[in-house]
């Protein structure tokens, strides 16, 4: 064995010296690399909002039917004229018929010269985009473009647009990009997670209560229902979609199309609906909610159970009084956690049958339904460019929405966490 | 002990009564309690109940096709529904080929930001860190085909040609998939690599090692079977990833090695076939059961040993 | 007096006993009583009378299972999935484990207050009042009021927080907390009051106050403490049991008698090194 002098491991002292400068270079090189990484990983991030802000607005090249110098008053531009001057626009080239729709929708004396100018293009002028450019050409190449129309649209209108306007979040579905809005979209989404919450909230905390509260986890029975809801968590979404196709959609088309009870016309109808489509994703969200309930029943500090136990309360008592009380924080984060997950998933609500065009607002829950992310979906799917970029709008306002939900989530629970 | 108000006014002496009843009162309240709850966790059990009676009843119909068999199914190279062709292959190379390529982007990402966030950063940097992978995770996934198909796709064209890549194209797609599988490869990674007790790290550090040596030849390997946990739950999200592939990845199903060409996948081919107006009793309705069977047992299976691994290694350590 | 190991009174209810201590009667009594968890046997075999109106002390090195035989007096076990019992234990005359009984009902007659004070995060008022509300106190708002009054009052909190009632719980020192607990525990009437290490987590003054609060209740309530703390069981107690730990780590009773008997004259060799600290 040979003899371990300090400072002697074999190497002479310069050597060693040498050495450690290397590994120590290596380690820098090391970090570098994890570093990159996590960059890269924001990088991404920032690319990927950089692109639906980019592709929301920039430069429109707007051509006109009707020449606008021949039906707008002295020539001007539409932006330049009062909400009556515009009324008159409208009254003096649509039909009485069209007019009188219009009247009954909304007086046009009442309506706002933001909403005028809009029917003013879309009824009188028939404006349509011929062109559209994203937001950085729009700005670094305006030149370029400016010639690009002045060339192949004479006629054409430049005007820098952001296709994200409260006209686009009001008005319905539409067969013209410049003209479709989101508001059928956003009251789908809308109903169908009121009905997904009202199913998955109560059975997921019940669900939740049972398993930390209740269950013997000796026996095999309770093993397998916890061991199935991590496995269910894992089970692709697509996959629920199915089995709400097979069940809810297909099975159960009398009851999900509303006809068991009279509420829908039953020639038409079929199980395609909001219902159908809600209590797919009630199941898809509902091994999240159980999850999360158990972890915010689990903090509730069992001094407090053997308190409650120790007056003589019952065990649902102690449930009530005390556990649940105090698991409530934890509970309501997981289930706006949840509502976003719901609120984000496609693919589910694809295979259960959103419908491709629809213009009415749903008004039951036995009518046909888009959803936000559907209609992107939708919107991106189709070849015209024009609606790459109203898929991009809407993506902001689906991005909007679900970072506040997350960012109340994660504010609630950092407040509300009760201190023991 | 019944207790009545006069007994209660004011606290007195314990009950002289030598014996009190101690009798079970029927707690019919609790039993309905306890009765419900169950029935709620039960719901679990039902819910997967069906998704194998559903996918397994419409996939053996699928199979009792005259035009169909099974062996076919699993060999086939075609997948032509129109001319009575049946093989899973071409859909299954897709699904494998973007996945494979998410991988080959989430993994070494993924965990370099685990070990950064687990070995280096400090408290501050983690506090800002955590938060962005968690909105990277929030981003719904139509969002990530969006951005497939209007930034990536169209960067590749760019840096590799328009004639050579296809608009729809499966490595725009995989790669994608392998952006939105980071978060989740990061923080399971992450939780692994804190698993490890801190006496090994002290150990590694007492014997001259560097952070890097550390954490490369100490903590890593340590922490190796939670992070192929992490991995095989991250692959499993990937086959299962559908709105990325329906948006990018291209439609119409096609046997091919090249990623840039457009491939669909089995969660695109069921969810095109699903979005149409399907009628119930064709085969095109059973068809995408059957994938979905596949898709299920695939998933399942990944899932199911990610969940042993993660278990075992807990026991090690606690 | 002392009654040796395995040679427990067999009374059959509490005023016939055979074999009360000090001439009282019993309240309660362990007999031949075993607890486990899973395969592990916690307690073997232990057989204890406990006194009426008196305060009785469990003692031992930590793990010998005092707090364990504690809890099988109110069936606390019971919360423990894998905790299992064979013998009895005996409370006015009923088996407390026979299979018609009420765990719960057993709870109301057979109070606990815990190691670390434990108020639910309620207003102090909600404190006291809660057991008495669950346990279906039908009396006027006047009524209850006095009800925490009286339990305050006798937990010695009352001039403490007779004006801050709607205050929480948890702002109150720890040693004040520990009181709350015991008003909770006094406000649903109980017989019994287990106490289980009561002032482990509290400092030397607010110790005495306990122990002081304890010596006030023992003329209405029959107290069992489990103390780490031999000069608490000295000072506090009437009786004391002394526990110890066997090979196979299960708890056992070595010695059973009146305090100053046990103190100044154990009968067994293991009690007489432990408490003169020659133990282990």
């Amino acid at each position: 064995m040979t003899a371990l002098a300090p400072g002697s491991i074999g190497l002479a002292t310069s050597d060693a010296a040498r050495q450690v400068a290397r590994r120590h270079r290596v380690g820098r090189a090391g970090l570098a690399v994890f570093q990159l990484s996590t960059i890269v990983g924001i990088v991404v991030l920032g690319a990927l909002l950089y692109n639906i802000a980019n592709e929301a607005a920039g430069l429109v090249a707007y051509e006109h039917k009707t020449d606008p110098a021949a039906v707008l008053p002295g020539g001007r531009d539409l932006a330049a004229l009062s909400a009556p001057e515009l009324a008159a626009v409208l009254t003096a080239n649509l039909s009485p018929g069209e007019v009188a729709t219009l009247e009954r929708e909304a007086p046009l004396a009442e309506r706002s010269q933001a909403e005028l100018r809009r029917l003013v293009d879309e009824r009188v002028l028939e404006t349509h985009a011929a062109a559209a450019w994203n937001l950085t050409d729009s700005v670094l190449d305006r030149p370029a473009i400016e010639a690009t129309v002045a060339e192949r649209h004479p006629d054409a209108d430049l005007r820098l647009t952001s296709w994200l306007s409260p006209a686009f979040v009001t008005a319905p579905q539409s067969g013209d990009a410049e003209y479709a809005g989101i508001r059928t979209a956003i009251l789908g989404s809308l109903w169908v997670i009121v009905i997904t919450m009202a199913v998955a909230v109560p059975v997921g905390v019940a669900a939740g209560i049972y398993l930390e509260e209740y269950a013997d986890h000796t026996r095999w029975l309770n093993r397998a229902i916890q061991t199935n809801i991590s496995n269910l968590a894992g089970v692709p979404s697509i996959i629920y979609g199915m089995l709400g196709l097979a069940v809810f959609v297909r099975a159960l088309e009398p009851l999900s199309s509303g006809g068991a009870f009279g509420a829908a016309d039953p020639t038409t109808a079929n199980g395609r609906t909001i219902l159908s489509a809600g209590l797919t994703m009630a199941l898809l969200i509902l091994p999240l909610i159980i999850i999360n309930a158990q972890e915010a029943i689990r903090a509730v500090p069992s001094s407090l159970r053997e308190a409650s136990f120790g007056l003589g309360a019952t065990r649902w008592q102690t449930i009530r009084h005390h556990v649940l009380p105090g698991a409530l924080p934890g509970i309501l984060t997981g289930t706006i956690l949840a509502m976003s997950r719901a609120i984000g998933e496609t693919a589910p609500l694809i295979v259960v049958g959103m419908s491709t065009y629809i213009t009415f607002d749903p008004s039951s829950p036995f009518d046909k339904f888009t959803t936000l992310p559907g209609q992107i979906y939708q919107w991106t799917a189709r070849p015209q460019p024009e609606f790459h970029h109203i898929a991009a709008a809407a993506s902001v306002v689906l991005l909007v929405l679900l970072v506040a939900l997350n960012a109340s989530a994660i504010y609630g629970r950092n407040r509300a966490q009760v201190r023991y | 002990m019944t207790v009545t108000t006069t007994r209660l006014r004011g606290v007195e002496a314990a009950p002289e009564a030598d014996t009190v009843p101690l009798g079970r009162r029927r707690r019919w309240r609790e039993d309905a309690v306890e009765a419900v709850l169950f029935a709620a966790g039960f719901v679990s059990i039902l819910t997967t109940g069906a998704i194998v009676v559903v996918l397994g009843k419409d996939a053996l119909h699928f199979f009792r096709n005259p035009d169909v068999s099974l062996v076919d199914f699993l060999t086939g190279t075609v997948w032509q529904p129109q001319l009575g062709k049946f093989g899973l292959l071409p859909l299954l190379n897709a699904t494998l080929m973007v996945s494979g390529i998410a991988m080959v982007v989430a993994l070494p990402i993924g965990l370099s930001i685990a070990v950064y966030l687990s070995e280096y950063a400090t408290p501050a940097v983690r506090n800002r860190l955590k938060p962005t992978l968690e909105i990277l995770a929030g981003v719904p996934t139509v969002i990530y085909g969006y951005f497939a198909l209007t930034f990536v796709t169209p960067i590749l064209r760019w840096a590799l040609g328009a004639r050579t890549v296809d608009i729809y194209n499966v490595l725009s797609a995989g790669l994608v998939v392998g952006i939105l599988v980071i978060p989740l490869v990061a923080s399971m990674s992450e939780d692994a690599l804190q698993a490890v007790p801190r006496a090994l790290r002290e150990a590694a550090y007492g014997l001259g090692a560097t952070r890097l040596e550390t954490s490369l030849q100490v903590v890593v390997p340590s922490a190796l079977s939670g992070i192929a946990a992490a991995f095989m739950l991250a692959m499993s999200r990937a086959i299962g990833e559908t709105m990325v592939v329906a948006i990018a990845a291209g439609a119409g199903p096609r046997l091919t090695a090249n990623p840039l060409r457009s491939a669909e996948t089995m969660t695109g081919y069921i969810s095109r076939i699903s979005g149409g107006d399907l009628s119930y009793n064709s085969v095109d309705y059973d068809s995408i059961f059957a994938i979905g069977l596949a898709l299920f047992v695939i998933t399942l299976g990944l899932n199911i040993l990610s969940g042993r691994i993660v278990r075992r290694f807990r026991e090690v350590y606690e | 007096m002392t009654v040796a190991l395995e040679a427990g009174p067999r009374a059959r209810t509490a005023r016939n006993g055979a074999n009360p201590p000090m001439g009282g009667d019993n309240v309660l009594e362990a007999r031949a009583l075993h607890v486990y968890y899973g395969a592990f046997r916690a307690i073997e075999n232990v057989t204890l009378p406990i006194a009426r109106n008196r305060i009785t002390a469990f003692i031992g090195p930590s793990g010998c299972g005092k707090s364990t035989m504690l809890r099988a007096f109110n069936r606390m076990n019971d919360l423990v999935p894998t905790a299992r019992v064979e013998g009895d234990i005996v409370y006015r005359g009923q088996s407390i484990y026979a299979p018609g009984v009420d765990p719960v009902e057993v709870r109301r007659h057979i109070g606990m207050v815990f190691q670390k004070p434990n108020p639910f995060p309620k207003s102090i008022y909600d404190n006291v009042a809660w057991g008495a509300r669950i346990n279906g106190f039908r009396g006027t708002r006047r009524e209850l009021d006095d009800l925490v009054e009286a339990a305050l009052v006798q937990a010695a909190l009352w001039d403490e927080v007779h004006d801050k009632l709607d205050q929480s719980g948890l702002s109150l020192s720890g040693g004040q907390q520990q009181r709350l607990c015991i008003a909770r525990a006094i406000a649903v009437k109980p017989d019994v009051i287990l106490m289980d290490e009561p002032c482990s987590a509290l400092d030397p003054i607010a110790t005495l106050r306990i122990e002081d609060l304890m010596q006030q209740l023992k003329e209405r309530y029959t107290i069992l403490i489990v103390t780490h703390n031999m000069q608490q069981a000295a000072r506090a107690s009437d009786y004391t049991a002394f526990f110890n730990m066997g090979d196979r780590r299960q708890g056992y009773l070595v010695e059973f008698g009146p305090t100053p008997e046990l103190f100044t004259n154990p009968k067994d060799p293991r009690t007489e090194d432990y408490i003169t600290g020659r133990f282990g």
